[in-house]
């Protein structure tokens, strides 16, 4: 019988075998096969703490601190790593419930249970003392220092922008970002966001199942340092652009400035505005909700790019200068004022009294309508191009020659077109063939479907006073060192208007200020080129808008300033402008009654209460 | 081939070779298991690697020992160990020392000894003295029921000590009852029962019932003659479906919390990775980083940082894993592949049937140890606290794994000297 079962062995062995391959197959498929594991692996042990370099500096014209850091700290979760803390403890600490506490986690471990998420962003030093001493409590969350961004002077928040953590649509596309990364979201933040930023840093520590630091993976060979930020120099004038928004109080609008030679802009201010600090650290959210809701001021729309306005009698200057590039406007060109131009259909574009006839000079200084329909009729009906459309078209190159009606591509985004609109856009509204000088007359005197945005007409302002050309508008005119400029910006735009035509305009803009429609701006020691001009506003009171230079000669700065609902351009916009001028060029405002009746002037819930009691303030 | 020039000659060197390769396998890991930069001195008794030199040395004298024991010994007092042993497990468990929940520990000096260890040696070697006697046919029922005491005393007894991985261990015996003559249904069944029990709570009863309706109707149209017997395999039907109930209702209702845990985490229906997954889930994590090739000796940053729990003891196979790799595990899973077939085989070579149910025992035993040990750090069985045999630290696993593989090393050098 011994050897009956014998061949049971086989059996047996096989079945040994059997399981060995098993095992075999298992481990093939656990060690070769599936990543999860070594991934894994990695989370346990590895911790890739990422080193922040600080965000460049932002400094204004004259070398002020603008922008700078402050030390905040990111309390970070690993949520895997996570062992029933005494949540009381830290919800203590920063701040919040447990229920929030329990959200944070989810939504950090939903983001990955393995790589860190934010779970408090931005702590602030003092807060980050108390939290320190405690954290061992805590596993799985540790601290990342970052920077908070902070602003000396609380202005010009459109401009500067603000960071925030990057989105994942910008993770999806820009591999330099991780969750958790901050990012310039607007203005100079964003379009100077990779020079700023610098160049993240990665440090691997290896970490023990105690959560304890072993020291640096592999003696540091993959860590790589950060490198830090590079410095913004701005063209901006802070104390200009403080004065700015201070003489705008109360006022929706914006004020332009910049230095014709160099396109730099020295302050461009937007009303109403906000303190660029409420949107620094982890109270932005809160904040930019807040000011998103603000339907009555609108603190976040930037009226500076974005708002189109019909620029008005600053218009004229426009027709001016194309009048006389077209060979049918001369200096000595004279129309009478019959108190308006007749449109043939027994309407007419009225004028406001004044001497009659006018030469060129003398219909800019008192801003006279029918001149410059006659002027622009001219134009269009010019022999030369056989059509209106024709005439038109070449027109509107002309004007948009100018940096009207595009956008000019200034350094911050958010810039709109305005329009100048095309011929098709006639043909559309009126039919082909339809349309005349007279159809479209009210683009004579800048009223009707004519939109530019401010910093267009500031531009405009540069543009006359350098008889012809201008650098693209600009608020960052070095990069790293005060003397390494922006080289972005180095390209001379020309109109298409012959130089010598830009001297009679010139004169007719310092004859508005010394004894014509914006005689208010005039400043004794400066001699000051404007024009007045009122936007058209269906639905309320006039925009007043001015647009001016200083000194009429060797130039410094060309200012446009708009101001919403106040009506003719010499009661707001044209005194605001020349006290810009004159802090600009004198660092100090002699005028005070009227710098403080401009401060005061409460344009939005008080009543205009001053209007017409100035003898000065005259119809353009 | 008789040869007298002594015992040295005759003994599987192979084997022997074999035995060696495992126990430096087991000390290089277990130095890696436990390597830290401040005590690397191979003989630091502070740390275990020192302790398992010690304890090598230790195992290759008590071989010695054996390999110079007259064969005969073994045979002749299989009784009197066996004996021995109980009284030990018995007395363990009134004055042992409890280590991690079992109470099966004596405390000699500065070391435990844990007796079930070795009582898995003295069970084999009573069995192989009872079903070597020339009246014993385990075709018997008197002579089975014998046989399932000899292996169940001394399992019941651990089991109350709390140590059920070793109460288990002594289960895999039924392979020697096999080659005994033992029908094939019984060991089938122990295979098969765990499959019915893991499907049971994975499927739905009413599923599992049909399933084995089906199973029984193939089986009654194709079974020889010998089985067809429509009572029987209704019986079994029937005892099935009423496993299949049960094994559902005692984990829902009887086991403890963390018993269930454990289960559910074994069939991936839960995944709680800080309680009863947390083992197997950081096991797997340190073997399938090892990859290929793995990462070198004391290179594993798993293994290094203490991610696996009892890493030198029942989890040793994740450093394997992670620092020798896909090659380095599956050369030891061929190691030892090799160790069990050439124990089965070198047995059935025996002359004397003590001998050769002693090598069944033996290869049972390790294979048992083996698949359980791996089998859980591969996530593939529940978590059961018992050693890799040869390669776990510890001294009583050890020298209980050495005096069991040599005895058997002893008896196949002595195989010529039987007439
Ligand atoms: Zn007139």
């Amino acid at each position: 019988m011994k050897r009956i079962y014998a061949d049971r062995k086989y059996i047996i062995i096989g079945f040994f075998l059997l399981i060995g391959l098993l095992y075999l197959a298992r481990l093939f498929y656990v060690q070769i096969l599936v990543d999860k594991y070594i991934l894994s692996a990695n989370n346990n042990v590895l911790r890739y703490v990422t080193q922040y370099p600080a965000r460049g500096l932002v400094f204004d014209r004259y070398g002020k601190l603008l922008v700078y850091n402050e030390a905040a700290y990111d309390l970070m979760v690993i949520p895997r790593q996570v062992k029933n803390p005494d949540t009381s403890v830290l919800c203590n600490l920063i701040g919040i419930s447990k229920k929030e506490f329990v959200n944070r986690l989810q939504k950090a471990r939903n983001y990955s249970p393995y790589r860190p998420s934010i779970f408090e962003a931005q702590i602030t030093r003092d807060n980050y003392g108390f939290l320190e001493e405690k954290l061992f409590l805590f596993q799985g969350f540790y601290v990342q220092p970052r920077t908070l961004r902070k602003y000396t002077y609380p202005v010009a928040a459109h401009t500067f922008g603000y960071i925030g953590e990057a989105g994942p649509d910008v993770i999806e596309k820009n591999p330099y970002y991780r969750a958790g990364d901050y990012i310039g979201i607007n203005g100079i933040e964003k379009s100077y966001e990779e020079i700023l930023r610098g160049k993240k840093g990665m440090k691997i520590r290896v970490f023990d199942v105690l959560n304890r630091d072993k020291g640096s993976f592999r003696d540091g060979k993959y860590d790589t340092t950060s490198v830090a930020g590079t410095d913004l120099y701005s063209s901006l004038d802070a104390e200009l652009q403080e004065y700015g928004e201070l003489l705008m109080t109360n006022k929706k609008g914006s004020i332009v400035a910049i230095e014709p030679q160099t396109g730099e802009i020295l302050c461009v201010v937007t009303s109403p505005s906000y303190d660029p600090n409420l949107l620094a650290g982890n109270i932005r959210k809160k904040n930019y909700t807040k000011l998103l809701q603000d339907t009555v001021f609108v603190p976040l729309f930037n009226r500076a790019l974005m708002a189109i306005y019909p620029p008005g009698s600053t218009f004229k200057l426009v027709d001016a200068l194309v009048g006389q590039q077209e060979g049918v406007l001369f200096p000595e060109t004279r129309y009478g004022c019959p108190g308006g131009f007749p449109l043939g259909n027994g309407k007419m574009v009225g004028c406001h009294p004044h001497p009659s006839p006018l030469d060129l000079n003398g219909a800019i200084q008192v801003s006279c309508n029918t001149y410059f329909c006659r002027v622009f009729k001219t134009i269009i009906e010019k022999k030369t191009y056989g059509n209106t459309r024709q005439a038109y078209e070449n027109w509107r190159k002309e004007v948009m020659s100018f940096g009207l009606g595009k956008k000019l591509g200034i350094d911050i985004p958010g810039e709109l077109n305005g329009n100048i609109p095309t011929p098709a856009y006639y043909d559309r509204y009126h039919g082909v063939n339809r349309w005349r000088a007279m159809t479209i007359i009210s683009l004579a005197i800048g009223q009707g479907e004519i939109g530019i945005t401010p910093i267009q007409l500031a531009n405009l302002s540069a543009l006359i006073s350098n008889r012809g050309w201008f650098y693209t508008p600009h608020l960052i005119r070095a990069i790293g060192k005060t003397d390494s400029l922006n080289k972005a910006f180095g390209t001379k735009h020309k109109a298409l208007v012959d130089e010598r035509y830009f001297d009679v305009v010139i004169e007719g803009m310092a004859n508005v200020v010394t004894g014509g429609t914006g005689v208010i701006a005039r400043i004794d020691s400066i001699t000051v080129g404007g024009k007045t001009g009122t936007a058209q506003n269906p639905h309320g009171k006039n925009h007043s808008i001015f647009l001016a230079f200083a000194p009429v000669q060797n130039t410094r700065i060309a200012v446009s300033v708009v101001v919403e609902n106040s009506g003719y351009g010499s009661a707001w916009a044209a005194p605001i402008a020349s006290l810009i001028i004159e802090k600009y060029l004198n660092r100090s405002v002699k005028r005070k009654d009227l710098e403080e009746r401009m401060i005061n002037g409460n344009l939005i819930n008080g009543k205009l209460e001053n209007e017409g009691r100035q003898g000065n303030i005259l119809p353009d | 081939m008789r040869d007298d020039k002594g015992i040295f000659y005759r003994i599987d060197w192979v084997l022997v070779g074999l035995y060696l390769a495992l126990v430096f396998i087991g000390w290089l890991n277990i130095y890696a298991s436990v390597y830290n930069e401040t005590h690397n001195h191979i003989l630091d008794l502070s740390q275990k690697y020192g302790k398992q030199l010690i304890f090598i040395i230790a195992a290759l004298f008590l071989a010695l020992g054996i390999l110079i024991i007259d064969p005969k010994f073994f045979s002749q007092f299989a009784w009197f160990i066996y004996g021995f042993f109980l009284f030990l497990l018995v007395l363990v468990i009134f004055s042992g020392r409890e280590i991690s929940g079992s109470r099966g520990w004596f405390a000699i000096g500065g070391f435990g000894i844990q007796p079930a260890e070795f009582a898995k040696m003295a069970t084999v070697l009573a069995l192989a003295k009872y079903l070597s006697a020339l009246d014993v046919s385990i075709a018997r029922f008197r002579s089975l029921v014998i046989a399932s005491a000899i292996i169940l005393i001394p399992a019941v007894i651990v089991l109350l000590q709390h140590d059920t991985g070793s109460a288990i261990v002594f289960l895999t015996l039924v392979i020697v009852l096999y080659r005994a003559g033992l029908t094939g249904f019984i060991p089938l069944a122990f295979i098969l029962f765990p499959i019915l029990g893991v499907l049971a709570l994975v499927l739905p009863k009413l599923m599992m019932a049909g399933v084995l309706l089906v199973a029984a109707g193939i089986f009654y149209l194709f079974s020889n003659k010998r089985f067809h017997s429509v009572v029987l395999i209704s019986l079994v039907f029937l005892g099935s479906v009423g496993f299949v109930f049960s094994v559902d209702y005692s984990v829902n209702h009887i086991l403890q919390p963390h018993q269930r845990n454990r289960i559910h985490v074994l069939l991936g229906q839960d995944i709680d990775l800080k309680g009863a997954g947390y083992n197997v889930n950081q096991s797997l994590i340190a073997i399938g980083s090892g990859r290929f090739f793995g990462k070198g000796f004391l290179q594993g940053t798993q293994t290094k940082y203490n991610f696996v729990p009892e890493q030198s003891t029942d989890f040793i196979f994740c450093t394997i894993g992670e620092e020798w790799g896909f090659v380095g595990s599956a050369l030891l899973l061929l190691l030892y592949l090799g160790l069990f077939t050439r124990i089965i085989l070198r047995a059935e070579r025996q002359r004397s049937r003590f001998s050769r149910f002693y090598g069944y025992g033996l290869a049972s035993i390790l294979f048992f140890h083996f698949a359980i040990n791996t089998g859980m750090t591969l996530g593939l069985v529940p978590v059961i606290g018992i050693p890799l045999p040869f390669i776990s630290y510890g001294g009583s696993s050890l020298w209980a794994f050495t005096i069991l593989f040599f005895i058997f090393i002893r008896q196949d050098s002595y195989r010529y000297d039987l007439v």
